[in-house]
């Protein structure tokens, strides 16, 4: 049986790790090799790394950094930030990166999905769509840290991403950024009825119930957490957590697939 | 010594990390030169079938890996792309692939598959070993592997089937044919059940 997967999603800023709130307010958490090391020993399904620096800086990304992480992942890696060519994608997985995260890049230019897919397999090119609810209802991508705004549906960019050759699409809520009062189920369900390629969701996970939830009512999903695994408490104390085997099993018994 | 074979497609690290946590000596090869005093070879793959095939073809090393394997008959262990090579060729791409096991590389069919998630097959899957076989020792009773792809080993003779796993269709997950291994699931990316399948590949 294929499992849905449980993902923590981290974030570098000035090559420490942060969580932000609505992507805002950095609250630093560590070092970004340490925390790859305490996930190993909890056995995570994968790990998402974000570089958050990379395009608003206009970087090339960190190679000594990535090579670093993923020196030292046990676990499949998803590495996102300032990925803009097919040359760099190449590099970062000679790196031993499995999945190549891009964002804004392809935003301007959809073409470069199918570029890059053609040269790594589309399996390992994974679309991340930073959305936030418009005022007028509907849904909009932004890129930047959710600084730019691009008019865009992420409900009709998800159908072109597959066509184009993606191997994945995340949808990561603005809005619920770092709340961890519960996922967006709307534009989940929305994106999810337009594509057959994996989904993961981020953005506002604060419990496993949370999780449960989503899983339940999708089947085979990623869902992705920052804080919840990152901070314990009501006070947000730093504390790397994962959920054990056992409570793995458990919702995965209750979706009965 | 184990040798990978580091030939510009990724995760030659994470291989080596392994070994280093198991205690067991390993090195990389860049270049034909590194092809000494090989006991054991590692083949791995992440990304295009082509891009994949081109990058060995030209790293120089392809000649005497063919005859470390095919005349030496030295182990070798082909990892997700890395195992996919070793068949006759890929829906993939057009470029002809290693034929040292009788296979061709077909993509999944959608129809088949019951659940709205079709491809890639992404995430950890069950692998079900299908006889007493050395490299599941200590597997047999729960053996769940990372796997990342679209296209499967598709094998002439059955017999060289030695795991499956359920996709929609049970497709090999692991084959095995006199002294070649090919594993479609990511051992290095596995946790303990990885790290179990590799130190089994060691010590064969």
């Amino acid at each position: 049986m294929l499992r849905p997967r449980i993902i923590p999603s981290l974030l570098i800023h000035d090559k420490g790790l942060v969580k932000t709130v609505k992507f805002k307010d950095h609250k630093y958490i560590g070092d970004p090799i340490n925390a790859v090391k305490i996930f190993n020993e909890k056995e995570v399904d994968e790990l998402a790394i974000f570089d958050i620096d990379a395009t608003v800086l206009g970087n090339e990304p960190n190679y000594i950094l990535i090579e670093k992480l993923a020196n030292q992942s046990r676990m499949p890696l998803c590495y996102g930030g300032g990925v803009k060519t097919v040359k760099q994608a190449q590099r970062i997985f000679s790196l031993g990166v499995e999945k190549i995260a891009l964002s804004s890049s392809i935003i301007q230019n959809p073409n470069l999905i199918t570029e890059i897919s053609e040269k790594v397999g589309s399996q390992s090119v994974i679309v991340v769509l930073d959305v936030k609810k418009k005022l007028v209802g509907g849904y909009e991508i932004y890129t930047h840290n959710g600084k730019k705004s691009t008019g865009i549906s992420p409900i009709k960019f998800a159908k072109m991403a597959q066509k184009l050759g993606a191997g994945e699409v995340i949808i990561n809520s603005i809005d619920n950024d770092g709340m961890m009062n519960g996922f967006d189920m709307n534009i989940i369900t929305k994106v999810r009825e337009e594509i057959t390629i994996p989904l993961t969701v981020l953005g506002g996970a604060g419990n496993l119930e949370d999780m449960k939830k989503v899983i339940l009512k999708n089947g085979i999903i990623g869902v992705a957490a920052g804080s919840l695994f990152v901070f314990r408490g009501v006070y947000k104390a730093v504390l790397i957590n994962y959920p054990s085997k056992e409570e793995k099993n458990t919702i995965y018994k209750s979706l009965n697939i | 010594m184990i040798t990978i074979i580091d030939y510009g497609v990724g995760n030659i690290f994470a291989f080596q990390n392994v070994f280093k946590r198991l205690n067991i000596s390993s090195r990389i090869a860049k270049c034909v030169e590194d092809l000494k005093e090989v006991d054991k070879l590692i083949l791995p793959g992440v990304g295009h079938f082509d891009y994949a095939m081109s990058q060995l073809n030209n790293s120089g090393m392809r000649e005497r890996i063919d005859e470390l394997v095919l005349v030496e008959k030295k182990p070798v262990i082909g990892i997700c792309v890395g195992m996919q090579m070793m068949a006759n060729k890929s829906d993939e791409g057009t470029l002809d692939g290693l034929g040292w096991i009788d296979a061709n590389v077909k993509k999944f069919n959608e129809l088949t598959i019951q659940h709205h998630t079709k491809l890639p097959h992404m995430g950890w899957n069950d692998v079900k070993p299908n006889e007493n076989h050395p490299l599941f020792k200590g597997l047999e009773q729960e053996s769940i592997f990372y796997f990342l792809h679209s296209f499967y080993f598709n094998c002439k003779d059955q017999k060289n089937i030695i795991s499956t796993t359920d996709y929609g269709i049970n497709f090999a997950s692991s084959v095995h044919k006199e002294n070649i291994f090919g594993i479609q699931f990511h051992p290095e990316k596995s946790h303990s059940y990885g790290e179990k399948l590799l130190e089994n590949f060691a010590k064969l």
